[in-house]
């Protein structure tokens, strides 16, 4: 009988809408690194708040028992008192602060309510001897690098005394050298007892480090494979991953492609928080008339980063390249000068940046072309009424009327609301960025026909999406990135999961 | 949410489902919370006072003595909709009050042309101000914060620490005088005798307020939009016609139309356009509504925080010379704590701390809301201390209606 520090059975997260998880089960073996792979929102971050107490018990239907327990935890505390801590991709540090008052935030060393410094930073120090980090407890946390933050979150970790630590893509913003420090500490860690749950997109490092791996896909939990039997490959791994059957989710379309519309040629982005830092390199891309292109990659290969700089330069600094629009050169500096020239950008993230959630339907899908409907600076309120009313009816926008307040539309037609502020700036080449993300399948096969339409009337489009099934099903050529890379362009007729998430994994082992 | 099966959501050309009826008879008590409150809150202090309340003389009174703290909430609610807030404006008031009287009496410049260069002063400070916040990118409590000391400072140094007076007649008269009765009185029966001009201006305001509702209800109901039925549109053209005659009357009755009433509602009804109906008033509500979405739909964000602020100092500048022209004197204290009357009054009128929501009628009634608490409780011998309590539970109290029936709403079903 197998040692399991933590079973998790039947856990069901549901979502207005969506189901994140359905009936997931995931056992992890005492003192193991376990892996959990999976597509991005195959229910893996999920499925980890639902175990730390992010999402309390009650929110969620299924049974947790850790150490043979059944445990109920109302909020994350109660998980880190049991010694369950998670760390997340984005890391929970107060930058202002120093690494020793980072790990003993929330746990302070006092007494009679005041803070023992010396306890403090003695323990502090401690505990960065035991990570591996050789800085003063009182360096402040901004003045040290991502790869020694991660360093102190494990160190915070191990202050709670923790005994399964999980940690979200740990690797993600780190370097070479860095990762492999981190992986070693791990493999400490768990010869000293902790039991380690690691999420991670590079196969290559789970291949590396995992005892056992779990699969999940589309919120289920689809297989768990041992990696002592040594019969485990990286391919073995991506089947699992994205082996679904491809339902009639997309609706038929005949693509008529005409010519070059958008080409982006030399497009070299750096981050404007890290200096020096290339989140695109070098990329080419070509759109064409009445073709949708979609843009594949991992969390972090760049994706946004590079639409969003194409989109008047609104995201990164230092960006070099050339852009042609129907073969000439243009210049796209700002939003403005992007919109003038037919570009439109439908963000990811709508709620943030895509919808002003406060304001009416009418009101946003005007939002970006209000000249349109002006004339010496005064709206024709009355056109804007019109317009919105036609988008609501050609789209299918289910709301009592076009003086409804965004912020109460469902996801979908919120979704449908953005799609109508771009299409009313006349743009014909549209750059969508996860147009179908947190909404549920009907709206997405309405979202698909809109996309069609669109391209039917000529535009060039440009999806980007983390589900690859998306991708296949809607595109008529993908291009893969990877690490801000162009790393491969596949035609419709040729893609297949496989092929294109070979190509989005392509260089992660040697960046 | 939708359980809509992909055969039968292909995109119709026009879907059937009819526009949902207003009901009419349902008010939306968010928007129109203010106007009642005002309303009980006029009526309370009638009743409290005997009616002196609503005599003509006090009527122009409350008028004129809080003519500046209403023109600057106009300003003040365009930057608070813009998610942004000015603590300087007591200061600029003073100022450029101080600039006016410095102008005028030590250099006899000519009354148009000092006005004149006192408003481009007021601009000025303003795109001082807007240029540290806009495109510097120093919140604006800061920046106006230390604008609330510059402008002080400007102020005793202008003046040389003392008042400076008196002001040309026409200054005063735009301040504390009235138009004048151009074709004599009229009998009223038992009201006694009116001045016919002011009645005449009255009637022509309700007859140009009705007939500019009437045609935009027609080109709506040309566009098929839904609207009032027809006897609530009525009821309220009626309404809002019998409050503005009965004010008229009132003060026909009593001298005749305050020029700074004349002055309020031009700028109240210049600047309700400018936010309903302009492109430029689209861009305050867009960028504080969603500042990012705003920026990636190309709005010139640094631009209009720019020339809200502008306009803001022109604002100041205006109450600034009302305010020194009614006293007759521009004295280093002007000013004092205006930023906070001006700041009441927009959130009183339902402006929102995170932006993005106010109207200028909102501003203007919560400034008269204000106005009529001071007013009537000064009628009824209220201590000062008292008036103060009062009106601070009045602004805890609309703001918190203002969240609880936000909070309401959005956990109302959908």
């Amino acid at each position: 009988m197998t040692d399991d520090i933590l079973r998790m059975r039947g856990i069901t997260k549901t979502f207005p809408g969506v189901k994140a998880l359905q009936d997931v089960n995931l056992s992890v073996r005492r003192g193991g690194i376990h892996a959990i792979c999976g597509e991005n929102g195959a229910g893996k971050s999920t499925l980890m708040k639902v175990l730390s107490g992010v999402y309390p018990h009650g929110s969620y239907e299924g049974e947790i028992f850790f150490d043979g327990e059944l445990c109920r935890f109302g909020d994350i505390r109660d998980s880190e008192h049991r010694g369950i801590v998670i760390i997340h991709q984005e890391l929970a540090l107060c930058p202002q602060l120093s690494i020793a008052e980072n790990i003993f935030l929330g746990n302070e060393q006092s007494a009679r309510g005041l803070i023992d410094w010396n306890r403090t930073n003695a323990e502090a120090a401690e505990l960065l001897n035991r990570v591996g980090l050789h800085e003063n407890p009182v360096t402040t946390i901004s003045d040290i690098g991502v790869g020694k933050q991660q360093l102190v979150e494990i160190a915070k970790a191990l202050a709670k005394k923790v005994r399964l630590l999980i940690l979200d893509e740990p690797t993600a913003a780190l370097n070479d050298e860095d990762s492999a420090h981190l992986l070693d500490l791990l493999r400490g860690l768990r010869d000293e007892g902790i039991t380690c749950v690691i999420i991670s997109h590079k196969l290559n490092e789970v291949m590396a480090i995992a005892d056992s791996i779990s699969i999940l896909r589309d919120g289920r939990s689809i297989e768990s494979l041992d990696m002592a039997t040594g019969e485990v490959t990286e391919d073995r791994i991506i089947s699992g991953m994205v082996g679904r059957a491809l339902e009639n989710r997309f609706p038929p379309h005949e693509p008529n492609i005409g010519e070059e519309a958008l080409r982006i040629e030399n497009w070299t982005v750096h981050s404007p928080t890290q200096r020096g830092r290339e989140v695109v390199s070098n990329a080419n891309l070509t759109l064409r008339k009445g073709e949708i292109v979609g843009l594949a990659g991992l969390m972090g290969a760049g994706r946004t980063e590079l639409a969003m700089s194409v989109f008047g330069r609104s995201y990164g600094t230092d960006i070099t390249g050339k852009l042609y629009k129907n073969g000439k050169p243009i210049e796209a500096r700002t939003v403005r000068e992007a919109i003038r020239n037919g570009i439109a950008y439908a963000t990811e993230d709508r709620k943030r940046y895509g919808l002003n959630l406060i304001e009416d339907i009418k009101r946003n899908v005007s939002a970006a072309a209000l000249s349109k409907l002006a004339r010496r600076g005064w709206v024709n309120d009355n056109e804007e009424y019109r317009v919105a009313d036609e988008y609501r009816a050609s789209m299918n926008i289910k709301a009592p009327g076009v003086s409804s307040i965004t912020g109460k539309l469902s996801g979908g037609n919120q979704q449908k609301v953005v799609l109508a502020k771009w299409i009313f700036t006349d743009a014909d080449v549209l750059i969508l960025d996860e147009p179908t993300r947190g909404i549920d399948v009907g709206a997405k096969y309405e979202i698909y026909s809109i996309i069609n339409r669109l391209a039917d009337a000529g535009k060039a489009i440009l999806v980007i999406s983390s589900e690859l099934p998306e991708l296949l099903g809607l595109c008529d050529r993908i291009y893969a990135l990877s690490a801000g890379r162009i790393t491969g362009e596949v035609q419709r007729s040729e893609a297949t999961q496989e092929r294109i998430m070979q190509y989005m994994t392509k260089g992660l082992d040697e960046t | 949410m939708s359980s809509t099966s992909p055969t039968d959501v292909a995109p119709a050309a026009g879907a059937t489902d009819a526009p949902a009826r207003s009901t009419g008879l349902s008010i939306n008590i968010r928007q129109s919370g203010i106007y009642i409150a005002f309303a009980l809150i006029v009526l309370l202090f009638t009743i409290l006072t005997d009616g002196a309340l609503l005599q003509p003389q006090n009527i122009s009174n409350i008028i004129v003595q809080n003519s500046y703290i209403l023109i600057l909430s106009i300003g003040m609610i365009l930057i608070i909709i813009a998610g942004h807030i000015d603590l300087s404006v007591g200061s600029v008031v003073a100022v450029t009050g101080a600039i006016a009287a410095v102008l005028m009496v030590n250099y006899g410049v000519p009354w148009p042309l000092a006005l004149l260069i006192t408003l481009i002063a007021g601009g000025l400070i303003g795109a001082w101000q807007g240029y540290w916040i806009a495109y510097f990118g120093i919140p604006a409590f800061i920046v106006t914060l230390a604008g609330m000391l510059l402008f002080r400072a400007l102020t005793l140094t202008v003046l040389g620490n003392q008042g400076i007076g008196p002001f040309p007649d026409a200054v005063r008269t735009l301040s504390n005088g009235f138009t004048d009765g151009y074709f004599g009185n009229i009998g009223l029966g038992p009201l006694g005798g009116a001045d016919l001009f002011s009645l005449l201006i009255g009637i022509i305001a309700i007859a140009g307020m009705a007939l500019t509702q009437w045609r935009t209800r027609a080109a709506r109901l040309g566009y098929r939009q839904t609207v009032d039925p027809l006897p609530v549109f009525l009821l309220k053209i009626v309404l809002a016609a019998a409050v503005i005659l009965f004010v008229v009357v009132q003060l026909a009755r009593f001298k005749n139309l305050p020029w700074v009433l004349v002055l309020l509602a031009a700028l109240v009804l210049g600047y309700s356009l400018l936010t309903n109906r302009a492109v430029f008033g689209r861009r305050i509500y867009a960028i504080g509504g969603n500042l990012q979405a705003a920026l990636l739909s190309g709005i010139k964000v640094k631009s209009v925080i720019f020339w809200i602020f502008v306009n803001m100092g022109v604002l100041s500048a205006i109450a600034g010379i009302i305010f020194a022209g009614r006293l007759n004197q521009a004295g280093p204290t002007a000013g004092n704590s205006f930023e906070l009357d001006a700041i009441a009054a927009a959130f009183i009128g339902g402006a929102a701390v995170q932006g993005g929501v106010g109207k200028v009628v909102g501003a203007v009634t919560g400034g008269l809301i204000m106005g009529v608490i001071n007013n009537g409780m000064s009628l009824i011998g209220s201590p000062s201390e008292r008036v103060m309590l009062v009106k601070g539970v009045v602004l805890l109290a609309a703001v918190a209606f203002d969240v609880w029936t936000k909070r309401r709403a959005a956990s109302a079903p959908r």
